[in-house]
């Protein structure tokens, strides 16, 4: 259930090598084991959804994945890879680095994400300072990202609790986009948004892998959300991917009972017993 | 006088009372409140030694009024581990009875604190409207006294004596637990159940017997431990400028008050009482502020 | 805005009105006879009820509050009976000076209390914080009288490195006098460039203020520890790692910001706090201010002194509070409804 024929390479991606290659993650606190993951693969300029309930360990592994889990106080082992090189285990100065640099991450309450005392322009410079921008890039990589997500650049003299769910998840975006981020990953970035908003940012999230290549790791409980948005989906249960494949096969032929169970219980517009 | 609680330390207004099964846990709440763990051993050192004192004191009646003309001012030895005093008293003896006096106000103070700010606090926020308005400007006036300035002028209006050094922190002390009191008060009394026994037409002391004040209680609790160490610096400290307890009683404000004369040639009149003051008010916050972090009401809820 | 600003201020004067019928009545129970301490020891019984009209004491008690709280509104705080002058005018002369002790005190109490309580809040559980919480309830549970004592004893009569009491050293008013400007001795020297009563008033304050730092530095430090413990946990911070900020960074730079206004809070609160334990410090220090003038006026039976010192530390303590409330609505649009 683990496994899968390795799918053909989108148009753009340029190596066999996946962007985040996943191999015998296990992630535990203590004695209580709660992610345990054979294999999962984003590609370049893909976009992978990792689909649970809550307590499916998608969000541990969502953190083990920019090597956060620890702070948690969790034990992660085994291989996480980005673009070939191993991150479990990396010393932690590498790790700052490519956090932010080159993994992004975006979380399920955007406004909250945000420092309430800075303004956004502010937390954008010194994010960009951080990773080497000088004190002349960084207004001028931060507008271009502004005008990437649609914001106007008026939003950087706010507060975090100015802006709309929406504007600050583009916030976030667009942070991602400044620092030239390769993987982004989504940790039920929708969830907390209005539908009409959440159809902005899933439009949003697929610019961008269509203009800059960007991967992205959507994790949600949502399927009919991933439908949408992802090329394939790992369903995770308890810890386990107990399904992977493409989005349309997976969803429409489930293998797996438990993958059954969720797209059944998805509700449909129009399959319900109300009255017309 | 306690200051405002910390954020973390805020013990929530919808604080509920003591869960059941606390005593089980005890040994595991030691071991991951070290703290709490010297804390409590500490008050009980100086219980122990208190209780004690007339058994384990060398000297017991230099505790009294004794005095040995020939062996004044003797600096510590294997006779006399913490020296002898202006009058020849036995500093150690003096210092383990002194241990009597302390926890002893503080506990008075506090007694008299409750018995008079819980029922106003209780009243203000059950009731609310103008008895509220009333009572919280009463506890606004008070409060505007920092404690030791109005304990001061209280007890520079008495006559020098323990008693009175317990009623004048009392007065500054009461309006603290009236203020606490009142916002528990108030939130349980917003409760619907409480609303729906009103309307039955229970009568108000039943409610505020059985509903209102043990839901009430817990940040009380915590704020008495908190308070036994303030309440014993102020209490040293009115003493100390001689306005609490007279000689011959072995006070320890008294005593460092006694020795500050004689303090340049002979050290050990000041240090060790004052010492014992430092020890007795720190094992009692550290047992406070340990109490605050277990019976923290968001803590037990996220359990 | 405006609503809340008026109506606190009017709740703080009402508080004020309080405390000034609290503290007057208080007073008049202060034995001794305030018109015979004025007329004098040798006074002839004529002499002191002419004093007892002069001072207003044969009036009735209501008539004898209401005519003290409207000199209090215009600046009349009567006549000290041992100085014999305006009591606000002894108070307005003594205050700067102990302002200035409690001041450096607090310098003191946020330099080691933040750095303190952020190492506690960053290395939570493990030895720096219980340390770090260790030396907190050690300063908060100190008795400053003996700690004064014992600094005097160790700094001045052990090492001989510090000066045992003063201001400053009491020679410099011969060889180097100093011109008063705010009657704090160490800005004073400071604004008349007067470097040899600078460095000697500052060696004179280091010790007063250590003493008076610790309770607040106490606080300090678990105020900090606790708001940064309560600011790790929330979602920014979250986010603040996800960019690749160091664990360092991710307190000094952005959790500790979090703590300023509940430290500011306490500041004032505690600034109260520290000016009555002047009282205490300076008469031990022999320091001049507002406390030693306190302790004579206490000795002297002073009534109208006790009464006037009082009342402007509890105007403090109001002021501050009033501070406090309106520097937070301002942060925090919520509460103006409240």
């Amino acid at each position: 259930m683990n496994g899968e024929p390795t799918p053909a390479p989108r148009p753009g991606a340029t190596s066999a090598e996946p962007k985040l290659a996943v191999r015998d993650l296990r992630i535990a606190f203590g004695a209580r084991r709660v992610v345990d993951i054979e294999r999962v693969d984003v590609g370049a300029g893909e976009i992978v959804g990792l689909a649970g309930e809550s307590g499916s360990g998608k969000s541990m592994t969502a953190l083990a994945v920019l090597c956060l889990a620890s702070t948690l106080g969790a034990s992660v082992d085994g291989s996480i890879r980005l673009a070939g090189e191993e991150l479990v285990g990396a010393p932690e100065s590498r790790m700052r680095s490519i956090r932010g640099g080159r993994i992004a991450m975006i979380f399920q309450s955007p406004v909250s994400a945000l420092d309430p005392l800075l303004r956004v322009g502010d937390l954008f410079e010194r994010a960009l300072r951080l990773h080497g921008a000088s004190r002349r890039e960084a207004p001028e990589r931060t507008a271009a990202a502004l005008r990437e997500v649609l914001l106007s650049p008026d939003l950087l003299s706010r507060h975090p609790h100015e802006l709309s769910g929406g504007q600050a998840q583009r916030v976030a975006i667009a942070m991602a986009l400044a620092l030239r981020s390769e993987l982004l990953v989504a940790d039920e970035p929708t969830s907390a948004l209005d539908v009409t908003v959440q159809a902005e940012i899933l439009d949003l999230l697929r610019r961008l892998r269509e203009d800059a290549g960007m991967s992205v790791l959507f994790i949600s409980h949502d399927l009919a959300v991933m439908a949408e948005l992802c090329d394939r989906i790992a369903v995770m249960e308890r810890g386990r991917v107990v399904e992977v494949g493409p989005t349309a096969r997976v969803l429409a032929r489930p293998g797996h009972d438990y993958t059954r169970r969720l797209v059944a219980a998805v509700p449909k517009i129009g399959a319900g017993t109300a009255p017309r | 006088m306690a200051v405002a609680p910390a954020p973390a330390e805020t013990v929530a207004l919808e604080g509920g009372s003591l869960p059941p099964g606390r005593l089980a846990g005890v040994r595991r709440v030691a071991r991951r409140n070290p703290l709490l763990a010297v804390g409590a051993s500490m008050c009980l050192v100086i219980v122990v030694l208190a209780v004690l004192a007339p058994v384990i004191a060398p000297f017991p009646d230099d505790a009294g009024s004794a005095t040995h003309a020939l062996e004044t001012l003797e600096s510590p030895s294997a006779a006399h581990p913490f020296g002898t005093d202006q009058v020849g008293r036995d500093v150690l003896s003096r210092v383990l009875y002194g241990a009597r006096i302390s926890p002893l106000i503080a506990l008075l103070v506090l007694v008299i604190a409750c018995a008079v700010g819980l029922p106003l606090g209780i009243a203000a926020g059950y009731f609310g409207g103008w008895v509220d308005d009333v009572i919280m400007r009463v506890t606004d006036v008070f409060l505007a006294f920092p404690a030791l300035l109005l304990a001061l002028a209280f007890a520079a209006v008495m006559r020098p004596s323990i008693t009175n050094t317990v009623i004048a922190i009392a007065v500054t002390w009461w309006p603290w637990y009236a203020r606490i009191v009142r916002g528990q008060a108030a939130s349980v009394a917003a409760r619907p159940y409480i609303e729906s026994a009103r309307a039955m037409g229970i009568p108000h002391r039943r409610i505020l017997l059985r509903h209102v004040l043990p839901n009430s209680i817990t940040p009380v609790i915590v704020q008495v431990s908190l308070d036994v160490g303030g309440v014993i610096l102020t209490a040293s400290a009115l003493s100390f400028l001689g306005l609490g307890a007279q000689d011959p009683t072995p006070d320890w404000g008294l005593m460092v008050s006694q020795g500050q004369a004689f303090f340049t040639t002979h050290w050990w009149l000041v240090t060790f009482p004052g010492a014992a003051i430092l020890f007795t008010a720190v094992a009692f916050n550290l047992l406070g502020d340990g109490l605050r972090d277990v019976l923290d009401p968001r803590r037990v809820l996220t359990r | 805005m405006t609503r809340f600003l008026v109506r606190r201020l009017a709740l703080a004067a009402l508080v004020v009105v309080g405390v000034v019928i609290l503290t007057f009545v208080v007073a008049r129970v202060v034995p001794g006879d305030p018109a015979s301490t004025w007329a004098g020891p040798r006074a002839r019984p004529e002499q002191v009820e002419a004093a007892r009209r002069d001072l207003g004491l044969d009036r009735p008690l209501p008539v004898q509050i209401a005519k003290y709280v409207g000199g209090v509104a215009t600046g009349d705080w009567g006549l000290s009976l041992r100085t014999r002058r305006p009591v606000l005018e002894d108070i307005a002369q003594r205050a700067p000076a102990s302002i200035e002790l409690v001041t450096a005190a607090m310098l003191l109490a946020l330099a080691v209390g933040i750095p303190l309580g952020l190492v506690a809040a960053r290395w939570r559980g493990r030895s720096p914080d219980v340390l770090s919480r260790l030396v907190s309830v050690v300063g908060v549970s100190m008795p400053s009288f003996w700690l004064a004592i014992v600094l005097q004893l160790v700094f001045f009569q052990w090492l001989n490195l510090l000066p045992v009491a003063g201001s400053y050293d009491p020679d410099l008013d011969y060889t180097s006098p100093l011109r008063s400007v705010t009657n704090m001795p160490i800005l004073d020297a400071l604004l008349t460039g007067n470097w040899t009563v600078f460095t000697s008033a500052l060696t004179h304050v280091i010790l007063p203020a250590v003493v008076i730092a610790a309770y607040p530095a106490g606080v300090i430090t678990r105020m900090v520890r606790a708001s940064v413990l309560d600011t790790i946990g929330e979602d920014h911070i979250r986010m603040v790692r996800a960019l690749g900020f160091p664990e360092r960074s991710v307190f000094t730079r952005f959790a500790l910001r979090h703590a300023w206004s509940p430290v500011v809070a306490l500041l004032a609160l505690v600034f109260a706090y520290a000016l009555v334990n002047t009282f205490l410090v300076e008469a031990i220090f022999n320091r001049p201010g507002l406390g030693s003038y306190a302790a004579s006026a206490i000795g002297a039976l002073d009534t109208p002194a006790i009464v006037g010192v009082t009342l402007f530390v509890a105007l403090v303590y109001v002021l501050g509070n009033l501070v406090v409330d309106v520097v937070q609505a301002m942060i925090d649009p919520r509460i103006r409804v409240a």
